[in-house]
């Protein structure tokens, strides 16, 4: 019984791997090929890794354990990733796809680029005066 | 000891233990030196991110929370097969049939923790992808932008998680 069961995981994780795939070639920009890559793959290995582990319950615990724990641990990690790639592509500057309606994010990445510009600016001037103090003292 | 100090060791002690367990549910062992590198490495653990930890984190010990935490996995999981469904028929689907864009939304949540969780369960669920936080602000990529109603899209956006995430976090 836990053995089908584990086997239809199998199968629905695999399909929605290859939909995220597809999802990848087929979308047209970064931020949703990322959505495809997060959802589609995240849910479809999250259901492989589960499928893994129904077939330790009864004999071999750990690895029904080791397996809970790794999808836990995919599932709070891979929206994280997600979501620093898009961050960093768009301040950046990659532009969003043709096809898209709205875009209420370009005043705030004005800000963090500016704020990046800001700290960029302090670290050379704190080299240039480490520079100086060194020739200083040569 | 004052109460500061005396709850920054509870917390630290809280650390140790889970990291000791997970450990332990990873090894499935308790040879001794297992045990014994478990301990060591746990201890490290727990004092080099323990200061690092958000605050209000001992919030979580509270098992009325678990129970609300224990209510939210289905109903995520849910949502998220749902979104999964969605973004699939979208891929096959032979014209591609998205309306991307950015949106800003507003929550409520005020806790690091909460918003944290919040935005990533957004990105787990329906077409939404959360890009940044600023304050009480989210930024998300959404697929498939369904309404101009500011107040429609935070609804849609973040409403459904929002009350059993205040009850884990808040």
């Amino acid at each position: 019984m836990l053995e089908t069961i584990a086997l239809w995981l199998f199968g629905i994780g695999l399909a929605f791997d290859v939909l995220g795939c597809i999802g990848l070639v087929r979308l047209p920009d970064v931020y949703n090929r990322a959505q495809a890559s997060t959802k589609c793959v995240t849910l479809g290995t999250t259901m492989i890794l589960v499928a893994t582990g129904l077939f330790g319950v009864g004999g071999n615990w750990p690895l029904f354990i080791k397996s809970i724990l790794c999808a836990v641990f995919l599932l709070m990690t891979a929206p994280v990733g997600a979501h620093a790639i898009c961050r960093s592509a768009y301040v950046s500057g990659v532009k969003l796809a043709d096809v898209s309606v709205e875009d209420a994010f370009t005043q705030r990445a004005r800000t963090i680029r500016a704020e990046h510009r800001q700290r960029a600016d302090e670290i050379e001037k704190n080299l240039r005066e480490v520079e100086k103090s060194e020739e200083a003292e040569a | 000891m004052n109460g500061s100090s005396q709850r920054k060791l509870a917390r630290l002690l809280m650390l140790f233990l889970m990291s000791f367990a997970l450990w332990e549910l990873l090894f499935w062992s308790l040879n001794f030196w297992v045990v014994l590198v478990g301990i060591l490495l746990s201890f490290f653990v727990a004092i080099g991110i323990g200061p690092r930890l958000p605050a209000g984190i001992e919030k979580l010990f509270n098992p009325v929370r678990w129970l609300y935490l224990v209510i939210y996995i289905p109903y995520f999981f849910y949502y998220c097969v749902r979104a999964n469904l969605d973004v699939a028929i979208r891929v096959i689907h032979p014209d591609v049939p998205i309306r991307p864009g950015i949106v800003k939304v507003h929550t409520s949540l005020e806790s690091d923790l909460a918003k944290a969780f919040l935005a990533n369960s957004i990105t787990l669920t329906p077409g939404t992808l959360t890009i940044d936080i600023d304050g009480q602000d989210l930024y998300i990529h959404w697929i498939n932008i369904q309404t101009d109603d500011y107040q429609k899209r935070c609804d849609e956006i973040v409403g459904r998680f929002e009350p059993l995430l205040r009850r884990i976090f808040e």
